[in-house]
């Protein structure tokens, strides 16, 4: 088999960010919150300060490692949520349908409706900022993609000769469709999962940006490019490295999920074997 | 155990509701397979055999349903029945191969899985006592090397062992009753025999009844200890096999004896043409009034057209629905 570039760069990308956030307390120079020194405010990229400092003299390095663990907790938790609520009510629908496909269908077209970073501004305002707050915000918003793909996959499966059989065997509602359904459509919904794990990355710093995410001085992404805000021309470093730290994380996720979506592709697979 | 037959079917009829009416799909239906017994259903595609078997597993859905009669496991009604004890029946009871052994089985679980499931999901046993006992099922179905063999996928196996485990699956909860529904139309001549034979042996082993159901009259009256012959909906001709070839009784059941070749004749050896019965199925919407057959009918007189046959008991033992029966 071989292997796409685009599957090993993302890869590699996304195992990066996830190694930097898992290592971060030996990465770390500093201490990314105590260590402020107001004598080494606002250094630039150096030998001892690698991605400069800021007004308080905490080192962005630092505090770009330590950022790596509240973007990613945030992508990867929020991203499962939706994938477990959208599964969970797609895939029931498609094999139920009736008045339950009804209602999830009518749910997914509000959700399809309301672009989900506003509808998750209006969860953070009303919960307040916070990192659970964000993890529910995001976590509740975004699965509609996925609920739209399972409920098409419970669709079509629905009709297959194994899915039936079960039923002849006389599995059960609940375990025909976590042993029949659900492996057969995981390929897709990984895919999309993977890509929406971008999405919450970039939402969380849109979020934090605008100052309804984790709350200060512990440092996010979002958080550090919002308070970056004022310096960008007198201290670019203070945006870029957060930025790029964004970037290439989210780059990595996309690269990743269009490879995975190369591979596991019923049609693409089936050219293989 | 009681003197009830196993399965008993009493003036079934399946109504299909194509949203402005509902026609029957069948009716009339009628026939009983004691323990042990082995008992086929034949017919041309779409006279309803498939759905007579769904009807007695209790899973006719919409746009079908039962419209009338009753259906007797043991004695008990099947449809008075909640739906979990319906369940409980169905795999473990009564089990069932199906017409497509190619997609009956789940191409991302590993087979020996799929076999074990049935003892967690039917017999309370833990993983490990049925991943053992899936091992032993797939030996008792003759696929050599069972131990390596349940790891494998479907898509690793060949058609006939697919086969094999379907009918390991089937017979895994020791049911009283297969249901076997063209089990083999989509294998090669020889793997069928096979399949065919390794069904039977096992089945009269355990003492499980079977209903096999084909539009082949030859494979099941070869099965079969007695045959139902079902044209458009009805059963016309109930016999033991034997008798099914020496003296069919019915106009249809006449036609298709005539068309199957025989050994040795002219027909199997490919020099003429088997005598094929002319004309075609009705549709479901469109059946002809009195006896279905009788646009087909070269004995059909006026009374055919009116009135619906009875069904009449023959001397040398059987069932026939004609006016005019031999
Ligand atoms: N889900 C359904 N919706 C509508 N009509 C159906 C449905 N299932 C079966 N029928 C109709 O019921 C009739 C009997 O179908 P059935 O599948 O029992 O035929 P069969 O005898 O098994 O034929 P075959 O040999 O092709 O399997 C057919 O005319 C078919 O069109
Ligand atoms: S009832 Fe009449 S039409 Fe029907 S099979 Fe008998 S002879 Fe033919
Ligand atoms: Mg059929």
């Amino acid at each position: 088999m071989k292997l796409r570039a685009n599957l090993i760069i993302g890869g590699a990308l996304f195992a990066l960010a996830i190694l930097v956030g898992l290592l971060a307390p030996w990465l770390a120079h500093t201490d990314p919150v105590m260590d402020a020194n107001l004598l080494n405010a606002e250094e630039p990229p150096s030998w001892t300060w690698w991605f400069g400092t800021d007004d308080q003299g905490r080192d962005i390095y630092s505090r770009v490692v330590y950022g790596a663990r509240v973007s990613l907790t945030v992508g990867i938790v929020s991203q499962l949520i939706n994938s477990v609520i959208g599964v969970a009510l797609g895939l029931s629908a498609g094999y139920w349908g009736g008045w339950w496909d009804d209602v999830v269908n009518g749910l997914t077209n509000v959700m399809l409706a309301i672009p989900s970073l506003i509808f998750a501004l209006a969860i953070m305002a009303v919960l307040g900022p916070g990192l659970t707050s964000l993890l529910i915000a995001l976590g509740l918003t975004n699965w509609s993609f996925t609920c739209r793909i399972a409920r098409a996959s419970a669709l079509s499966l629905r009709s297959q000769g194994y899915v039936q059989a079960a039923t002849v065997l006389g599995y059960g509602d609940l375990r025909i469709m976590t042993t029949q359904l659900l492996p057969n459509m995981l390929g897709p919904i990984v895919v999309i999962g993977t890509l929406g794990m971008g999405s919450a990355v970039l939402s969380e710093a849109a979020l934090s940006f605008l100052g309804l995410g984790v709350r200060p001085p512990f440092p996010s992404w979002g958080s550090m490019l919002s308070d970056a805000r004022d310096q960008i021309t007198t201290a670019p470093w203070l945006s870029v490295f957060p930025g790029l730290a964004i970037f290439l994380t989210v780059l990595g996720l996309n690269l990743l999920g269009d490879g995975l979506r190369d591979i596991l592709d019923p049609q693409s697979r089936s050219r293989r074997t | 155990m009681t003197g009830a037959p196993l399965i008993e079917v009493e003036d079934l009829r399946i109504d299909l509701d194509d949203g402005s009416r509902r026609v029957a799909a069948v009716e009339g239906i009628s026939f009983r397979i004691d323990r042990g017994e082995t008992f086929g259903l034949v017919g041309e595609s779409g006279c309803g055999k498939s759905i007579t078997a769904l009807a007695l597993i209790g899973l006719l859905r919409q746009p079908l349903s039962i419209g009338g009669g009753a259906i007797r496991f043991e004695g008990r009604e099947i449809q008075q029945l909640s739906a979990g004890r319906q369940r409980e029946l169905r795999g473990n009871r009564i089990a069932m191969i199906f017409q497509e052994p190619m997609t009956a089985l789940n191409p991302v679980s590993p087979v020996g899985r799929q076999i074990a499931e049935m003892f967690v999901l039917h017999k309370g046993k833990s993983w490990r006592e049925a991943n053992q006992l899936a091992v032993e099922a797939l030996a008792s179905v003759r696929v050599p090397a069972p131990e390596r063999r349940v790891k494998d996928y479907p898509h690793q196996l060949s058609g006939g062992m697919r086969q094999r485990v379907m009918i390991a699956i089937a017979l895994a909860c020791g049911p009283d009753l297969l249901i076997a529904d063209e089990p083999t139309t989509a294998l090669d001549v020889t793997v069928q025999a096979e399949i065919i034979e390794l069904m039977r042996n096992l089945c009269a082993e355990r003492g499980t009844a079977i209903l096999m159901i084909s539009h082949d009259l030859g494979l099941v009256a070869n099965v079969c200890r007695r045959v139902a012959v079902m044209y458009a909906g009805r059963i016309v001709e109930e016999r033991g096999s034997a008798d099914i070839f020496r003296a069919p009784s019915h106009p249809y059941t006449q036609g298709l004896v005539a068309s199957l070749p025989r050994l040795g004749s002219r027909a199997a050896l490919g020099r003429t043409r088997l005598k094929e019965i002319a004309g075609v199925v009705p549709a479901i919407t469109n059946f002809p009034h009195g006896c279905r057959f009788n646009p087909r009918c070269a004995h059909a007189t006026d009374i055919c057209r009116t009135t619906v046959p009875g069904t009449d008991v023959l001397e040398a033992g059987g069932l026939v629905r004609c006016h005019h029966h031999a």
